[in-house]
Formats: C-alpha cells, sequence, structure tokens
C-alpha cells in the first residue's frame, strides 16, 4: 500500500503528470455538461460521428505533416515552418475546422427527414474511419503504424507529453465552454426540453442546435487526446445517463453529472498511473462502474 | 368586438403538396374556437403555422390589434422527448417567460413572481419542486398549461390537451381551460371530443379532407347540416 503511494507522490511530483491531470479533469468537466444536454436531445449520435471525423482528420493532418517534411528542403523554408507549427499545435488547426464543418453537416442532415438521420451518421463516422486509416497506412513514416492508430483511437500517451500552449489552449476552451453553459443555460434547457415552445415563443432554436453541434465539436477534439477516439462518446454519455438515473431536476442532473465525470476522470486517471493501464479504458471503466452503482441506487429508491 | 387574428384563403402543405385549403376564418379576443377534424386533416399543421413554426403555402395569417404570434401560450400534442425528461414543474413553467428575458441569462425577480402566480392559478403549487416524469398525465398537462400562460395572457393554442386523460381528468382539464377563457383569454384549441367542443366553444372550425367544411359560431354549427350529421355519427358511436 505504502508502495503505491510512494509511486503516486513520485507521478505526482512531475509536472507533465501534473498537466496530463489538469486537462484531463477539464475534458471530463467540459464533456458531462454538455453530455445532459446531448443525451436529452437524442444527439448524442452526433458525438459518435463526430469522434470517428476526428480521427480521419488527424490521419490528414498527419500525412500533410509528412508531406510538407519531405517537400522542404532546408530548415528554414515555408514546408517545414508549416510542419512544425502543425506539431507545436498538435495538429488542431486541421483537426478542429474539419471537426467543426463535419459537426454543422450532422446536424443539418439528422434533422432532414428524407436522408435518414442515423444512417448518414453512419455513413460520415466509418467512411472516415476507413479513409483516416488508409492514409496513415500509406503515407505514415513511423515505424510502428498499428501503434500510432490504436493510440489515437483508445487514447495514446499525448496526455503524457503537453505543452505548455497545449494546456493553455484546454483550459481557455473550457473557461468557454462553462461560460456559454452559464449564460444560455435557461436558454438551453428551453431547446432541449421542448424546441417547438421554445421556437413558438421566439427562442432561436437554430442557432443554440448550431451552439451545441459546434461546442461539441471542440470537446470531441480535447478530448481525442485523453481518451482516444473511440472511447469519447462514453465521457459523454455516461455520466449524465448515470445522473438521470437518481435526480429529477435538470440544474442537479447537470451538477451530479459534471462531479462524477469529474470524480471518474481523477480516479481513472491516478489508478491509471498506479498500476500502468490505459488511461482512457480506465476512466470509461470507471464511470461504467458509477452508472451500475447508479442504477442500484435508483432501484432502492424506487422500492421504498 | 376587438380581432386579433385573420387567416385569408390560407393553403397549408408539405413539400409542395396541399394538405389543407382556403382555411378562412378570424377570432376575436375572448373567443373559444374548436377546431375539428379527422386525423390527418392538418389541424396541427394549422396550429404550427398560426404560431409561425410553418409557413403558408399561399394565403395570409395576421394578427393585428396588438396580438401577435410571439405572444401566444402553446400547449403541443405530446412528444414522446417529454416523458423521461429529468426537469423539475418549477424549470418547466419559468421557461415559459423565457421569450420575456431577451439576452439577459437569468430569470429576474417578476418572472419569478409570474411563474409561481400561475402555479397557483392551475392548483400545483405545492408540485413545484417535483419531477416532470413522475406526474400523471393530468398533472403533466396542467404544467404545460401553467407554462403556456407564463408566456402570455392573450391566447392560447392547445393540440388536443385532453389525450390520454381519464374522463374525470379530461373534464377537470376542459373546466379550467373554460374559465380561464372567461378571465377574457382567447382559446383555440384542436380538439377531437364533438360533445365537449360544441359544450364549450364559442366557435367551431371543422376541417375535412384537403378543405374547410365550416367556420362559424357554435350555435350556427349546431343547427348546420354538417354539424348535425357530425354530433350524431359521433354520438352513436360512443353508445356501441
Ligand atoms: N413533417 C411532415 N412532412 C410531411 N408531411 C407531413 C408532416 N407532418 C404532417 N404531415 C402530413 O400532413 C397531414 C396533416 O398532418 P397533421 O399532423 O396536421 O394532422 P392532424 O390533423 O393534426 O392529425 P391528428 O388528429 O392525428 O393529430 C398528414 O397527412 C401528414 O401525413
Ligand atoms: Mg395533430
Amino acid at each position: 500500500m505504502s508502495d503505491l503511494l510512494n509511486t503516486l507522490q513520485f507521478y505526482l511530483g512531475h509536472s507533465f503528470v501534473q498537466r496530463a491531470i489538469i486537462v484531463g479533469l477539464l475534458i471530463a468537466l467540459c464533456s458531462s455538461l454538455l453530455g445532459v444536454t446531448l443525451v436529452l436531445k437524442r444527439f448524442s449520435f452526433i458525438g459518435d460521428g463526430l469522434s470517428h471525423v476526428a480521427f480521419g482528420a488527424m490521419s490528414a493532418a498527419t500525412v500533410a505533416s509528412t508531406l510538407l517534411k519531405a517537400a522542404s528542403h532546408d530548415d528554414s523554408d515555408l514546408p517545414m515552418w508549416l510542419a512544425k507549427f502543425l506539431d507545436e499545435t498538435n495538429d488542431m488547426v486541421i483537426i478542429l475546422p474539419i471537426t467543426l464543418a463535419a459537426a454543422i453537416m450532422l446536424l443539418k442532415t439528422g434533422q432532414n427527414t428524407k436522408i435518414k438521420g442515423d444512417a448518414a451518421v453512419a455513413m460520415i463516422s466509418v467512411g472516415s474511419l476507413a479513409v483516416g486509416y488508409m492514409l496513415v497506412n500509406m503515407f505514415s513514416t513511423s515505424a510502428n503504424i498499428t501503434g500510432d492508430v490504436c493510440g489515437t483511437l483508445f487514447g495514446s500517451q499525448s496526455i503524457l507529453t503537453l505543452t505548455n500552449t497545449e494546456v493553455i489552449i484546454c483550459i481557455a476552451m473550457t473557461v468557454i465552454v462553462i461560460g456559454v453553459f452559464v449564460l444560455f443555460y435557461n436558454k438551453l434547457f428551453a431547446v432541449t426540453f421542448d424546441e417547438s415552445f421554445a421556437k413558438a415563443t421566439g427562442v432561436k432554436a437554430d442557432g443554440y442546435n448550431l451552439l451545441i453541434a459546434v461546442i461539441t465539436a471542440l470537446i470531441i477534439v480535447l478530448a481525442m487526446n485523453l481518451v482516444g477516439s473511440l472511447l469519447i462518446s462514453a465521457l459523454i454519455v455516461f455520466p449524465a445517463l448515470s445522473a438521470m438515473r437518481v435526480f429529477k431536476s435538470f440544474l442537479s442532473v447537470i451538477i451530479c453529472s459534471a462531479i462524477i465525470s469529474v470524480v471518474c476522470a481523477g480516479v481513472g486517471m491516478i489508478l491509471s498511473i498506479l498500476f500502468s493501464t490505459p488511461v482512457g479504458s480506465t476512466i470509461v471503466t470507471a464511470d461504467i462502474v458509477v452508472f451500475f452503482v447508479f442504477m442500484l441506487i435508483s432501484l432502492i429508491l424506487k422500492r421504498e | 368586438m376587438i380581432e386579433q387574428l385573420i387567416c385569408k384563403n390560407v393553403t397549408l402543405g408539405y413539400e409542395g403538396i396541399a394538405v389543407a385549403e382556403g382555411l378562412d376564418f378570424k377570432v376575436c379576443e375572448g373567443d373559444y374556437l374548436c377546431i375539428l377534424g379527422e386525423n390527418g386533416s392538418g389541424k396541427s399543421t394549422l396550429i404550427k403555422a398560426l404560431l409561425g413554426l410553418k409557413d403558408v403555402m399561399s394565403g395570409e395569417i395576421s394578427f393585428v390589434n396588438g396580438a401577435s404570434s410571439r405572444e401566444i401560450g402553446y400547449l403541443p400534442q405530446q412528444t414522446p422527448v417529454q416523458r423521461d425528461f429529468p426537469a423539475s414543474v418549477r424549470e418547466i413553467v419559468q421557461s415559459g417567460c423565457l421569450a420575456k428575458c431577451g439576452l439577459r441569462p437569468f430569470y429576474n425577480k417578476a418572472e419569478k413572481e409570474r411563474c409561481a402566480k400561475m402555479l397557483d392559478r392551475l392548483g400545483i403549487t405545492e408540485l413545484a419542486d417535483r419531477c416532470y416524469r413522475e406526474l400523471s398525465g393530468g398533472q403533466q398537462q396542467r404544467v404545460l398549461l401553467a407554462r403556456a400562460l407564463c408566456a402570455t395572457e392573450k391566447m392560447l393554442l392547445l393540440d388536443e390537451p385532453v389525450t390520454g386523460l381519464d374522463p374525470k381528468a379530461q373534464l377537470e382539464l376542459y373546466e379550467l381551460i373554460a374559465r380561464l377563457n372567461k378571465k377574457g383569454i382567447t382559446v383555440i384549441m384542436v380538439s377531437h371530443d364533438i360533445h365537449m367542443s360544441v359544450r364549450y366553444a364559442t366557435h367551431i372550425l371543422h376541417i375535412g379532407s384537403h378543405k374547410q367544411l365550416f367556420f362559424g359560431t357554435k350555435e350556427e354549427y349546431v343547427n348546420s347540416r354538417i354539424g348535425q350529421s357530425f354530433i350524431l355519427s359521433e354520438g352513436g358511436e360512443e353508445h356501441e
């Protein structure tokens, strides 16, 4: 036991671990806030689809960076500068716009009654998985392609190699997400609960739907570093579903799901340090355990 | 009689195909208009058009004398999404005040008081902190009605408000709506229950397949051929 504590203390002393934990907790907080709205609006499919798109975008970014490096002749020309810029920002400059565009597209097709929304999502998400994997295989110079891909899908060590810039980007995005959430809380509630009533009283529901899609895209791009693109949906959906089992008002559900998500992320990260398990799946496992605990609680409450 | 809403030769439809044509009627302050018609005749579509959620294909819907499509309290035909929604009664009723907030992020004192007043008026004050999904169907409808009243005290638009309620709760809801109407709120209600419509309404709009069959006062309707045959056929069904 004291052994474990010593290990923990040793790791927590490192600034890269501290950075990882800060970023992890912030991402968990953002994704759970949004999760409640997404689940209740039956929008979780957007989150799921987007995470696959983000994987495709990441592959495209890797390819772009490889090509740019190949095209450069010396260390200071434009292609090299661009490639370095991509590395600096962890490819965000490519991933973010693509994911944002996909978010808006998914939202529009999801509302379209003619094309079946869920089929369109399946098409886009599986399509970008396939193309992304192909691109990486064709162009990557890395010796361990399977390892790289597995890392992007299920969460990689990249959470441990965060630069200060990335931490600042992440904090800024968290502030934006929370700010939007607090300022528009009542409108988001109305649009989520009953879109046509909200529209009828003059709330610009379409605008808020767009806002939700854009924030989802932001969070997914952020969360890719933490749990990998395949597991993001779990981070978004599980805390919300757990909280909804037990709590009865919108506000309490949101607060509870934020707490669940942050605690699970913290516990998951510490456990993964102690037992060297993969970060992403450990966090999601913690979320699943909590879900079942809450289900039990709700059953017991119903009995009484 | 102060006119509030005028519909002139309105055609409604989806994707270029007309559902209901030649809708011609007007509503004055304090009226109680019942919209009758079989399933799929376009009643909900008309309600959406009145709310400005859907464009008309031709014709004109206009609000006059200070009424506006933004100042209508709306009670929707229930959607399945709402049934398991974790929200307290207070949260839902307050959301009716949202239009008054504008860009202000939170409700102010006046809006909270208005919400409390409406809860009281519908006799659901003690339900305020209960969870919406755990209420009975009749209680849920009262909550949605309180929300609609928070949005306006001029005009209520109700799309089959009594669906799924037991006869006693239906009667209570009808009485409640009639009381609100007596206080001066204009009521436009979609209904399948011809007897209740005839009992409470002041005006009747009857939509058939594709066209308007009747618009006029209740008395005219009861004495008209279409009214008589509809009342008889519905009455016959109930005795079976
Ligand atoms: N979103 C839509 N797209 C295309 N057609 C629609 C749409 N909504 C309704 N319709 C069609 O318009 C017609 C009128 O529908 P509406 O919902 O207005 O009927 P209603 O009179 O309210 O029926 P009910 O008594 O069952 O509520 C129906 O034939 C329906 O098939
Ligand atoms: Mg209808």
